[in-house]
């Protein structure tokens, strides 16, 4: 492939502890695709993301970020170089209103402004001064999209954003995740729900147990019964 | 017992208070944020009245001393603080509490230490600046010292601004934040490093001036810290933990119940705010208002 390579993991090894989470796990993200990371619960895809993003580093392998080596960086500096980090567990900061929820985050650039993500998210213009623990999950999940957007992200590290949702919301998520694309940026979106996924990627990695079993287009996945049925329960 | 006798009790009480809350707060406030349960902080709180009593010394040990004082000493104690965050607290915040207590504890000691070698065995007095002196006469009966007046008046501003800066700036809204999930704050692009920094800061500089109100009303000495402390740590408990207002509640509780108690019971006016801190474990064993932790 010849376009720019943004993400680069290059066979990383994660533990809990003493426990042994991610077995040389690689992939690449390339800039403007939105790339999916399935896989079962436990799979070992949220603590992909948070190898990535610095929070459990790993103990081995390197991860490459518009070709300089993040591995072992903080958070807060990954953040300023432009990675956006959405947890599956959602952490708004519950004390905080919605719009100071926005506010505290560090501005990279002003690409991104508190009136543009109110544009892709309208309804939290409408709840901006609630208390962002008083909110429903699916506002919850656009609270947290919308504060990753805050730093104007290139890449984004989407943890199951579906997760929990009400099959009307997770499809306006869907438009909203075409949306950020659109805006190019570049998406990892890990996924239990491969059905929503698959409508959004345009590569696959299937993660299980801590390997990557799979890799490949959407169309390749959706022709490989063996793996869909093994590793998705599909 | 008459109504006059009540009345002034409860202004010396207020003014106790004020003093408990300020101390508390900074307390409260790093126990919330950092979820350091810092033992020095009292050792801080008496740092700050030697720290009084020097400046107010170098400066004339009039009015000029005590109005330098009133800013130099909470300063200094910041300061003194900052070195011992940068250089030490920064890098243990993962640990256990049990470790930070052992840790804190030790640095008690150290400070116990430095103010005997520095400032000596022997009781120090700042004094009361010109303006404060004497009392005002409430309801032609009461007597109200005009320094306690001051210190009364000082309680709310300070209350004030700790509201202003938890609730209005952006530093204090990250704190909150911090308090809650200092991981997700570190995954939105801040330092959390240099947050926790600034908060521990501000907490102390809050004990050193604590220490310097206090002290024109009493004898600074060694040990001063000790029972402070302690009288702290249960305002904060009963309070809820991290909880500023919470501080505050604790701190009326603390001071009320000791000045009225030893208007009803001489000689057992000690135990009022105690038997005050165990009803309120017993039905809210949690603190009065919500806890941070």
């Amino acid at each position: 492939m010849n376009e720019e390579c943004l993400l680069e993991v290059n066979r990383v090894n994660t533990f809990y502890g003493l426990s042994h989470i991610l077995f040389d796990v690689s992939l690449k993200v390339y800039k403007g695709e939105i790339v999916g990371l399935l896989g079962r619960n436990g799979a070992g895809k949220s603590t992909t993301m948070k190898t990535i993003m610095g929070i459990t580093p790993p103990k081995s392998g390197e991860v490459i970020y518009k070709g300089e080596a993040i591995t072992g960086k903080p958070p807060y500096l990954l953040f300023r170089m432009g990675i956006g980090y959405v947890p599956d567990d959602r952490r708004v900061f519950s004390d905080l209103t919605v719009e100071d929820n926005l506010e505290i985050v560090y501005r990279r650039t002003n690409q991104w402004s508190k009136h543009r993500v109110y544009e892709l998210f309208p309804h939290l213009k409408d709840i901006r001064s609630r208390k962002a623990g008083h909110l429903s999950g699916g506002e919850q999940q656009m609270l947290t999209i919308a504060r990753a957007l805050m730093g104007s992200p290139e890449l984004l590290l989407l943890d199951e954003p579906t997760e929990g949702l009400a099959p009307i919301i997770v499809k306006s998520l869907e438009d909203q995740i075409r949306k950020l694309k659109e805006a190019g940026i570049s998406i990892l979106l890990a996924e239990q729900n491969v059905r929503s996924a698959l409508k959004l990627v345009d590569r696959v990695y299937v993660i299980d147990n801590g390997v990557i079993k799979f890799e490949g287009t959407k169309k390749a996945l959706e022709e490989n019964e063996e793996i869909k049925r093994r590793y998705l329960l599909i | 017992m008459d109504l006059y006798a009540v009345l002034s009790q409860i202004l010396v009480g207020l003014s106790r208070t004020v003093i408990l809350f300020i101390v508390s707060s900074g307390l409260s406030l790093i126990l919330g944020v950092l979820r350091i349960p810092n033992v020095a902080h009292g050792s801080l709180y008496m740092i700050g009245a030697y720290a009084a009593y020097t400046i107010s010394k170098y400066f004339g040990g009039q009015d000029t001393g005590f109005w330098v004082a009133l800013f130099g000493a909470p300063l200094f104690v910041a300061f003194l603080s900052f070195i011992v965050e940068r250089s030490v607290f920064q890098f243990l915040y993962e640990r256990e509490h049990l470790m930070l207590v052992l840790l804190t504890f030790g640095f008690s000691l150290i400070f116990g230490d430095l103010v005997k070698l520095v400032w000596g065995g022997e009781y120090k007095t700042v004094p009361v600046p010109r303006i404060f002196q004497g009392y005002i006469l409430l309801f032609e009966h009461l007597h109200l010292p005009i320094y306690n007046a001051f210190l009364i008046i000082i309680g709310p501003v300070v209350a004030l601004l700790l509201w202003l800066f938890v609730n209005k700036t952006k530093m204090g809204k990250i704190s909150r934040a911090a308090a809650v999930d200092r991981e997700m704050v570190g995954a939105v692009g801040i330092n959390v490093s240099w947050v926790f920094g600034v908060t521990f800061v501000i907490g102390c500089f809050l004990a050193g001036l604590g220490g310097m109100l206090v002290a024109p009303t009493i004898s600074v000495t060694l040990g001063m810290d000790h029972s402070l402390i302690m009288e702290s740590f249960l305002i904060v408990i009963i309070g809820g933990l991290g909880n500023i207002w919470g501080a505050l509640l604790g701190a009326l509780i603390f001071g009320l119940t000791q000045s009225l108690g030893i208007l009803l019971w001489p000689q057992f006016g000690i135990v009022f705010p105690y038997a005050a801190v165990v009803l309120v474990l017993v039905f809210k064993p949690k603190g009065l208002l919500k806890s941070t932790w």
